[in-house]
């Protein structure tokens, strides 16, 4: 049985061998065409002319699309079809595609989409915050708010109170391999399109509205993506529609890749938000009431801009019980990129707010952060017997935790009970030897003038499910052959974090057979339909007990048809080792499964999962979203140089809950990856736009993600031990962004260091550029 | 134009426009698709391939290679790693072993460097990998893969490789001497010159611009010699700023660390020091720490030679000192400055493009400025000297009064621009404290975060 073990990524091999396929790597039929985009240089106006003629007669261009040139709909919005393909009169950011060139090679294409002669007229462009404010420029009616008790009312009567702002900004993906899409035309006008995308059902649906096409004329295929983090749920549609309408008008094949300037000057990136807020609190740090009003930028079109907001919103709390709060949504729409998915989805960014009053808090009090954010914790989940214990933690409970206890409820109405971060805490406080080393910092820092350490733990807690409730359902198509190898299928896209594998892992389980006998096949709109995108940590909860159903089904046909052939029990028939057996007789899963094909029994099933027990209001704000929360905790420690602001994570330690680990090894990669992600969001990670709109850090020369010697130099990563409490595939839980929230104990380390230079508070923003960093300490000098 | 080379330890030839570059031509003439396109611009590794010549292996990003680059030499592409009978090279086991890959897109590239670092003997895998991103693992597992890959033995075909070099056609087209690009320059002096393409590059790939007629300056031999006498270190143009970085550690250890994060591995193992120099750049890294010491450049027009002082190369913001047809042909940088010290400030440490980099070259006698070279990039249009602020330095004490004096000084010397990169105000405001970082360093003070271990 091989769930539970860490077996390598079933591509690994492919990979460093340079066999593994992604889009652009399909070996394409004769005569593939290749597509660019020509894009508005302008951030906001009308287009008043469009003179394409020097783009006609570019070398190799075959065709020119506009919209006027699109034969249905014009739409790649995921949501409310409020962005088209190609622009319609108005253009609303820099790098919106105003047409598509259709040429003969992608150098061709590419080079022939900067000919074009566009004039505008040109109108006031919204860009910041303020002025979306000013201007009232906003996705909804306006904000959402959601309430528990009496925020206002509390914070007045509370012994302190601290308020204060916090900028955070976005984050480009940055995903290895760019967007790309081919579109290969079939039989009676239908479309294959090989997409590298997280949604292939999307992609499907507005492929097949553009052709005109019911959804069964357009089959969208993904083996593997180079990457997703979200930044491939929405922004693989334009793609892969343009090549579909391409390929449908011209009968030819066609191709298109984004060049990464053109990706990252096109596509959505992380929301940047603003948080201001208010908390007042006891001696202790004790929240009695606290106030959180978010600002985030969603960009032109509202794409997953909601969903986000929302999300932020419901990690406002992140691991504190709050009896009073208000938070307050803006979701302001900017004549910028659409903002839209990025691991975490919104999470990250609500958490960033609360753990920067966490910090704050014990700032004002003097007192060390850890204490602050334990003094606000949830209780720790119940035992089975109805006590108050930590299961699944090793070292002892803080005394606090012993009280007699209010129920934890969320700000937005759900009740917590599996909370675990008290023992986690503490285990991993004892691990990193947390106390004894702020100390030592402190020490340290006393004796070096120049360079200053920082070190900080933070928690996180990530609801899992996505909270548009219905997309939380995956279906599974499993066949077993009669040589005994079983192909899967599922909903499931893989882009890197090992999905196929934990998958494969799940039937091998099933069916006791080695790996090796079962294939995972590249994600398939015509196996599976109507599928989920592999988004909010979902994929292997869902498509894993989908596969599971599947499996079982066939399982259960096996035995039941090799028991009655030997008169014998099927709950007697045992799959295990690679052989079944059945009473007396043992043959191996090959010999069974034909023997179960010569019997007539049908050795394909389809498996179907929907998360149980979820509801919720997202106007109101109350339910349960989430069907349970994952957890984890990092300590960081890091140095600054108060002359110049540059600054070196010293080590990281993390203890993370992974439930029961379907892949150790997978997992650690996940909270590991994760982890660096999330620490070069909130460091060294600027997006910077000029005040005509346009993105100045565009390439990787510019836009700085963490590089090989950017990961804490002392590094280890743990799996918190323990089952699920709710019922997930092998009481596994989640992992896909959870621990990209880990990176905020960076920030906070950070944080902790600067405040080693002068007495005020630091309020770092972020990210915190060295340029930050530097500012923030001339600040707590009273330099600035 | 033609270019024969061994590609996976088969003679090649390939006929292509002296632009194309080696990553188009192996995806796309041999359907070679392992190498992956991440940036296109030399900046994220995922096109690395390992280039052998007689000196030995480097690893480069093909995506900025133009084709007449590897004629004479050995390419290695992913699919070329792995020995003839399908056995995985240790860093490719190695990489499955410790789950080193997950989306894999980047880890062709990385398989690339780790093997040419495998085969070159490098440990410093930090270094060797900072030009290839990942953005799945955080690393770890990467680097875990390449220490546990160290001890296995180098594949026999790095050697077979290199021996096959001797057997491969010099190319006609490609002069082999400076007299040679001198005549070529003089003959058709509006040519363009391209050394290790890694700025020329993007302007093919990135601004598509078409360069007109070219000449490539890898094979001038005589431009690649690194000559030193007591007082003195002549260098010529085709330097790699890798090799000069290994020449230069002895003398000026911070130059040589600052080279270290100039450019990633596969740039710096690309580009010149003459490159660097000439393209006029106001961020080339070199020419502060090379203006600090007095440096002498030494241009050429056909038979006609002048030596200039490098900072009176650079008269404005795209403007040199360079006429057309004339070319760089070394520079020679003075020996006997230790209190030398390279400060190169970026938003990221490796392969980042300076915010500012600013190179001290003071000298205190009996605790008085005796002489100071101060010179800065990211500062103006051009690599320029804070004269002002020498002036306020020498013959002054020093002590921490006179640095602290000397602050207001920066501003006459320098009114820097805001952008993506940094403010106006931080490269000011740290351009002061570089020269409090250099006093520091003085003194004793711990000041650089990258020398702090737990």
């Amino acid at each position: 049985m091989s769930v539970h073990r860490p077996t390598p990524h079933d591509s690994a091999r492919l990979h460093v061998t340079g066999a593994a396929r992604y889009v652009d790597d399909i070996p394409t039929p004769a005569g593939c065409l290749h597509l660019a985009f020509g894009q508005s240089t302008i951030a906001h106006g009308t287009i008043t002319a469009m003179d394409l003629t020097a783009v006609r007669a570019s070398e190799g261009v075959v065709a020119v699309l506009t919209a006027d040139d699109l034969p249905h709909a014009n739409d790649v919005s995921p949501s409310i079809h409020d962005e088209p393909l190609l622009a319609t009169g108005t253009v609303h950011y820099v790098g919106q595609p105003l047409f598509a060139v259709v040429a003969t090679s992608h150098t061709a294409a590419r080079k022939a989409a900067r000919l074009a002669d566009v004039t505008y007229d040109a109108k006031p462009a919204i860009l910041t915050i303020e002025e979306a404010m000013a201007a009232n420029s906003r996705f909804e009616e306006g904000p959402r708010v959601y309430t528990r008790g009496d925020a206002s009312g509390a914070i007045d009567a509370s012994a302190h109170v601290i308020d204060g702002v916090i900028d955070m900004g976005g984050q480009e993906h940055f995903y290895l391999e760019g967007q790309a899409a081919l579109a290969l035309p079939q039989d009676d006008g239908d479309m294959v399109v090989h997409s590298s995308t997280q949604h292939p059902s999307e992609i499907q649906h507005k492929v097949a509205d553009a052709l005109g096409l019911p959804m069964h004329g357009v089959k969208v295929e993904v083996r593997r993506m180079g990457g997703g983090f979200g930044g491939k749920e929405s922004q693989g549609n334009a793609l892969a529609v343009a090549c579909a309408v391409a390929a449908s008008l011209t009968g030819k094949p066609c191709k298109m890749r984004y060049d990464r300037d053109d990706d990252m000057v096109i596509t959505g990136k992380r929301h940047d938000f603003r948080i201001s807020y208010r908390a007042g609190f006891d001696d202790a740090g004790h929240v009695q009431g606290i106030e959180f009003v978010h600002y985030t930028r969603c960009g032109w079109a509202q794409d997953l801009s909601l969903p986000v907001a929302d999300r932020a919103m419901l990690h406002a709390d992140n691991a504190y019980l709050f009896e009073n709060i208000r938070i307050e949504s803006h979701r302001l729409r900017t004549n910028t990129q659409s903002a839209t998915a990025f691991r975490g989805f919104g999470g990250p960014q609500g958490i960033v707010g609360v753990e920067r009053v966490m910090d704050q808090i014990a700032h004002h009090l003097g007192l060390d952060p850890l204490e602050v954010r334990k003094v606000n914790y949830y209780a720790e989940m119940e035992s089975a017997d109805g006590g108050l214990s930590a299961p699944r933690a090793a070292a002892p409970l803080p005394p606090e935790s012993n009280l007699p206890k209010k129920k934890q409820v969320t700000p937005y109405g759900q009740e917590v009970t599996d909370f675990v971060l008290h023992g986690l805490t503490t285990d991993l406080a004892a691990r990193c030897d947390y106390e004894a080393r702020r100390l030592a910092v402190a020490e340290w820092n006393a004796g070096s003038p120049v360079l200053k350490r920082g070190i900080a733990i933070t928690p996180v807690k990530f609801g899992i499910s996505f909270t548009l409730s219905h997309l939380n359902q995956a279906g599974a198509l499993v066949h077993v052959y009669q040589d005994g190898s079983v192909a899967l299928n599922h909903g499931g896209t893989e882009m890197g974090q090992g999905l196929y594998q934990k998958v494969a892992q799940v039937a091998s389980g099933v069916f006791g057979i080695g790996l090796e006998q079962v294939r995972l096949t590249a994600t398939d709109t015509s196996k599976v339909p109507n599928t989920s995108a592999t988004a909010a940590s979902s994929g292997s909860d869902l498509n894993g007990m989908a596969v599971l159903a599947a499996c079982e089904a066939l399982r259960a046909r096996m035995a039941d048809h090799l028991a009655a052939v030997r008169q014998s029990d099927p709950a007697d028939v045992v799959f295990e080792g690679g052989l079944v057996r059945v009473g007396a007789d043992e043959m191996t899963f090959a010999a069974a499964a034909k023997e179960c094909y010569e019997g007539r029994v049908s050795l394909s099933a389809t498996g179907f999962y929907k998360t149980p027990d979820i509801s919720w209001d997202r106007i109101k704000g109350d339910g349960r979203p989430f069907y349970y929360f994952a957890y984890g905790a990092a300590c960081s420690e890091v140095v600054i140089d108060t002359l110049t602001g540059e600054y070196k994570v010293l080590r990281t330690d993390i203890l993370h809950d992974a439930g029961r680990s379907l892949n150790p090894a997978l997992d650690i990669g996940q909270i590991e990856g994760g982890f660096v992600q999330g620490a070069g969001w909130l460091t060294t990670e600027e997006l910077v736009w000029d005040d005509k709109g346009r993105l100045r850090t565009h390439a990787p020369s510019t836009y700085k993600i963490p590089a090989a010697s950017d990961r804490p130099k002392v590094f280890n990563v743990a799996l918190f031990e323990g089952d699920n409490p709710e019922a997930t595939i092998h009481r596994s839980k989640a992992v896909g962004e959870p621990p990209f929230c880990l990176g905020i104990s960076v920030l906070m380390a950070l944080s902790d260091a600067v405040a080693a230079c002068g007495a005020a508070y630091p309020a770092l923003d972020a990210p915190a550029t060295p340029e930050r960093v530097l500012k923030a300490v001339m600040r707590v000098r009273g330099d600035a | 134009m033609k270019t024969t080379f061994l590609l996976n330890g088969e003679t090649v030839t390939a006929e292509t426009p002296p632009t194309a570059t080696l990553l188009d031509w192996l995806r796309l003439n041999q359907h070679l698709t392992g190498t992956k396109e991440g940036c296109n611009e030399g900046d994220c590794g995922a096109c690395t391939v390992m280039v052998q010549d007689e000196n030995g292996p480097r690893a480069l990003n093909a995506c900025i290679l133009f084709m007449p680059q590897i004629a004479g030499k050995a390419v290695r592409t992913v699919e070329g790693i792995r020995a003839n009978d399908g056995a995985l090279h240790p860093v490719q086991q190695a990489m499955v072993d410790h789950h080193g890959s997950q989306c894999g897109f980047c880890t062709p590239g990385f398989i690339a460097s780790m093997a040419t670092a495998h085969a070159t003997g490098a440990t410093d895998f930090d270094d060797r990998l900072a030009g290839n991103l990942c953005r799945c693992t955080g690393y770890a597992p990467i680097i875990r893969a390449a220490e546990a890959a160290v001890d296995a033995p180098v594949p026999d075909w790095v050697g077979v490789d290199r021996a096959a070099l001797a057997a491969l056609p010099s190319d006609p087209e490609l002069p082999r001497s400076s007299d040679e690009l001198a005549a070529i320059l003089t003959a058709a002096p509006d040519t363009r010159i391209i050394a290790g393409g890694t700025d020329v590059g993007l302007w093919v790939t990135k601004q598509m611009r078409d360069l007109g007629p070219v000449v490539f300056l890898h094979a001038c031999k005589d431009l690649q010699q690194i000559t030193v006498t007591d007082t003195d270190m002549h260098v010529g143009a085709g330097v790699t700023v890798e090799t000069l970085r290994e020449a230069i550690a002895p003398h000026y250890p911070s130059f040589a660390e600052m080279l270290r994060r100039y450019g990633s591995t596969q740039v710096r193992s690309a580009a010149t020091i003459g490159g660097n120099i000439a393209n006029g750049s106001p961020i080339g890294d070199s020419p502060p720490a090379l203006i600090a010491l007095g440096t002498q450049l030494h241009l050429r027009q056909g038979d006609t030679r002048r030596t200039i002082a490098l900072e009176d190369f650079f008269i404005d913001y795209g403007k040199q000192d360079r006429q057309l047809g004339e070319f760089v042909e070394g520079i020679t940088l003075p020996l006997g400055a230790p209190d030398l010290k390279v400060y190169k400030i970026s938003k990221r440490f490796d392969q980042d493009i300076s915010a500012l980099c600013g190179a001290f070259n003071i000298t205190v006698q009996e605790g008085v400025v005796a002489s100071a070279r101060i010179a800065f990039g990211g500062m103006a249009g051009i690599p320029k000297r804070a004269s002002t602020v020498e002036k306020a330095l020498i013959g002054q004490p020093w002590t921490m009064d006179t640095i602290t004096v000397a602050r207001d000084a920066w501003a006459q010397d320098f009114t820097p621009l805001s952008d993506m990169r940094a403010s106006a105000d931080y490269r000011l405001e740290v351009a002061r404290n570089l020269l409090t970082r250099y006093y520091a360093e003085t003194q004793g003070t711990p000041t650089t975060v990258l020398e702090v271990e737990l």
